[in-house]
């Protein structure tokens, strides 16, 4: 009987200690965001990225060593692929940290969804890009110290051959120059297909990459009127005239309905003639083919060049109970020296002229000035409407459905119905 | 305290019936009471969890179904009746997930069963270096379904291993398709992955039935003079009854949930060809944020798992 009491009482023990463990744990986690007034946690998508990762580090380094510090910042990194997710499950357990970083065009979405405060920096923001400035409603959710720029790459030799005038910020390729320059790449028979749009990116990368050709035909993700309604600007004209031609580029054998899986080492190993990328492969790229490279701008499709504004940017949650020392960090990270060293590491465009000035790539007459001035030609942002996560998924399956050989006018159609559903039933998205 | 030393349920059997068990009875009881006791402390935190990671989430699931919670969403959630419903049953995407996982099923289910039995009957003999075989079958199982799917990933491209096998060994003769990335291959290739990757593990179902048949009626039959093939008939297959079963049920619900190799090879596509339930509704929950849709279908397939399950239940059960 001893025995049994022993074991009946071993195991209720264990019971009571596990049960006691996870409310441990619960608590544990909510007490570090409502103590800690002179700590503050930081979230950061970088745990991927080591170089950047270190360069914010260093940020926060010298930030906690300066004798002006309001609190001490403690780094917590993430994987990219699960950084939204994380925040989001922090967000409905009441746990977020003071300070996280956001891929811009979801901003408005957490500013919507009361993660974020706006905010109130020491630090100008007016002579920022303006594509590294989140706003919303009339308030500043969130500022990155960069931006990224989408554009052309090719060979010198390779234009010569085939007789095409690289295209310039004055004058951009229009659509007939660009269809010639690809009939003409496709005769030189070196490469399967002359063209490497990225098509085997997948998330964020389709509305990137290809939203701005949409916006180029004229068409666009939402009727940016009110943002209550995709109908007319997914579906519209334009819209299937830019789904045709874009599915075209893969019926003509200019480019494969499933690129490799790393475009950019594609176009170096000499697999493609033209590779449509972002100003991130800038450096890798000259540093094999020299001066071989060039960039150019993307094509005008009626309407301009288009490419897409905002990169990753750092806001403070609503939640932060020293919201001053959160702002007084930002501030201090937004130095031209700070901007310069995590843009120097990360490959993006510099957010200021006084950081790029830091910058010799980016100061004038560097090779990567001409990413600055396509952010500053033909940036557009994404939707700034709460509803652009839904939407991003929407236009991105109606893409690879459009590649996989589906009719156009019915992939937007089927797109515009299920934005316009989940608009309606979210109240408009209205604040 | 003495009677503990027996056992006792022989103890309570005889003890029931004998007319002088009263002076028993009172021993009885705090014992029967303890080790009910003990057993439900047995239970306790199995079922605590269980209620809790389980059942819990699984009835709020229900509930969310009809409302119109979000993911991200400062509005209040509000009670929406069947409209999830309504639009769940109305989207040809659901409709095309459903078609997907029953094509999956209805392949894989006798295919990849089929195989395993084979696997089992050949390595369910005693020669050298059985276990050689045994481990050879069983190792694509240990290996992480995500893991099996990036590498076969690589493996189906344009010009991946399986697309240079078939040209090398038709002369040139066979240019492959690209098998993801063709509404017409894309499912077939998934199912071959799966198929390959999971036999294994039912193998060593089938195997452990196998052993469990006596080997003399093995013997028996051998005397009658019984060829392989009336062994196979009528010993084997109706000494693995249960096993049968056990496999059917399993590789049913398993190829109803078909998720992983999906998300990772082709994210439902091209044109919806290979998208899923579980897969709609992990887009729905966490990649659109709509969790209330999200559960709506979560809560579709725990219905249709539940129908099948019980029949197939039905059509395997004891008909005596």
């Amino acid at each position: 009987m001893n025995k049994k009491l022993t074991r009946i009482l071993a195991t209720s023990i264990a019971a009571a200690a596990l049960t006691s463990a996870l409310a441990g744990c619960g608590k544990g986690s909510s007490s570090a965001t409502t103590e800690g007034s002179t700590e503050i946690t930081m979230w950061t998508h970088a745990a991927g990225n080591p170089a950047e990762l270190a360069a914010t580090q260093s940020i926060v380094d010298s930030y906690n060593k300066s004798s002006g510090a309001k609190a001490q910042i403690k780094v917590q990194a993430f994987p990219q692929e699960s950084y939204n997710d994380s925040v989001v499950g922090a967000a409905s357990a009441g746990n977020l940290p003071c300070i996280v970083d956001i891929d811009g065009p979801n901003v408005p979405n957490w500013a919507w969804a009361e993660y974020l405060t706006p905010l109130k920096l020491s630090a100008d923001l007016s002579k920022n890009l303006p594509s590294t400035v989140a706003t919303w409603e009339g308030e500043t959710y969130a500022v990155g110290y960069g931006d990224v720029a989408l554009s052309m790459f090719a060979r010198k030799s390779d234009l010569a051959e085939a007789g095409i005038r690289a295209a310039t910020i004055e004058k951009p390729w229009t659509k007939e120059e660009f269809q010639d320059a690809l009939t003409k790449l496709k005769a030189l028979g070196k490469w399967d297909y002359p063209l490497d749009m990225g098509t085997a990116g997948t998330g964020e990368w389709l509305p990137y990459a290809y939203s701005p050709f949409l916006q180029s035909f004229g068409g666009d993700l939402i009727d940016r009127e009110d943002y209550q309604s995709a109908d007319g600007a997914l579906n519209g004209d334009n819209a299937v005239e830019w789904a045709k031609w874009f599915r075209g580029l893969a019926d003509q054998g200019f480019m494969a309905t499933k690129s490799g899986k790393d475009s950019t080492q594609d176009f170096l190993n000499n697999k493609s003639g033209l590779l449509y990328t972002g100003s991130w492969a800038g450096d890798k790229a000259r540093e094999t083919l020299g001066d071989e490279l060039v960039v150019m701008p993307t094509v005008d499709l009626g309407n301009g060049p288009k490419i897409g504004g905002a990169s990753w940017q750092w806001g403070v949650t609503s939640g932060c109970n020293n919201t001053d020392a959160a702002m007084d960090y930002l501030s201090y990270s937004l130095k031209p020296e700070n901007v310069a060293a995590v843009i120097k590491a990360t490959g993006g465009i510099p957010a200021t002229d006084e950081a790029a000035a830091l910058i010799p790539a980016f100061a004038e007459g560097g090779a990567n000035r001409i990413f600055m001035e396509f952010s500053r030609e033909y940036a557009v942002l994404r939707p700034e409407t709460p509803a652009y996560p839904f939407i991003a998924t929407e236009y991105g399956k109606a893409v690879q459905d459009i590649l996989a050989g589906a009719d156009p006018k019915a992939a937007l159609d089927k797109a515009v119905k299920a934005i316009d559903a989940n608009i309606k039933s979210n109240g408009g998205y209205k604040s | 305290m003495t009677t503990t030393q027996l056992p006792p349920n022989p103890g309570r059997r005889v003890a029931a019936p004998a007319p002088a068990a009263p002076p028993s009875k009172p021993h009885r009881r705090p014992r029967y009471l303890r080790e009910q006791l003990s057993g439900w402390a047995m239970i306790a935190p199995a079922a605590a969890l269980l209620l809790l990671f389980v059942f819990l989430p699984a009835i709020l699931g229900f509930g969310l179904a009809f409302t119109n919670a979000r993911l991200v969403s400062p509005r209040p959630v509000e009670f929406v009746g069947t409209d999830n419903f309504v639009r769940l049953f109305t989207d040809p995407t659901f409709w095309r997930a459903l078609l997907n996982v029953s094509y999956f099923a209805v392949v894989v289910v006798p295919v990849q069963s089929g195989l395993a039995l084979a696997m089992a009957l050949l390595i369910n003999k005693k020669f050298r270096g059985v276990n050689f075989f045994r481990t050879l079958y069983f190792l694509p199982v240990v290996t992480s379904m995500v893991v099996v799917s990036l590498l076969w990933l690589f493996m189906y491209r344009k010009d991946g291993l399986i697309n240079e096998f078939l040209s090398a060994a038709s002369f040139g003769l066979i240019d492959g398709p690209d098998w993801l990335n063709d509404p017409a291959t894309a499912m077939p290739a998934i199912i071959i992955l799966s198929i390959w990757q999971a036999a294994g593990f039912h193998m060593i179902i089938w195997l452990a039935g196998l052993q469990s048949i006596s080997g003399e009626l093995y013997e028996a039959a051998q005397l009658d003079g019984a060829s392989r093939w009336h062994q196979f008939r009528y010993v084997t297959w109706p000494g693995l009854k249960h096993t049968r079963t056990l496999i059917m049920v399993t590789i049913t619900i398993q190829a109803l949930g078909l998720f992983d190799q999906v998300s990772v090879m082709t994210q439902g596509g091209p044109l919806d060809s290979t998208t899923t339930i579980i897969f709609e509704a992990v887009r729905s929950g966490f990649k659109q944020q709509e969790t209330s849709y999200a559960s709506a279908i979560s809560l579709v397939f725990f219905v249709l798992v539940l129908l099948i399950s019980a029949v197939q239940r039905y059509l395997t059960r004891e008909k005596d």
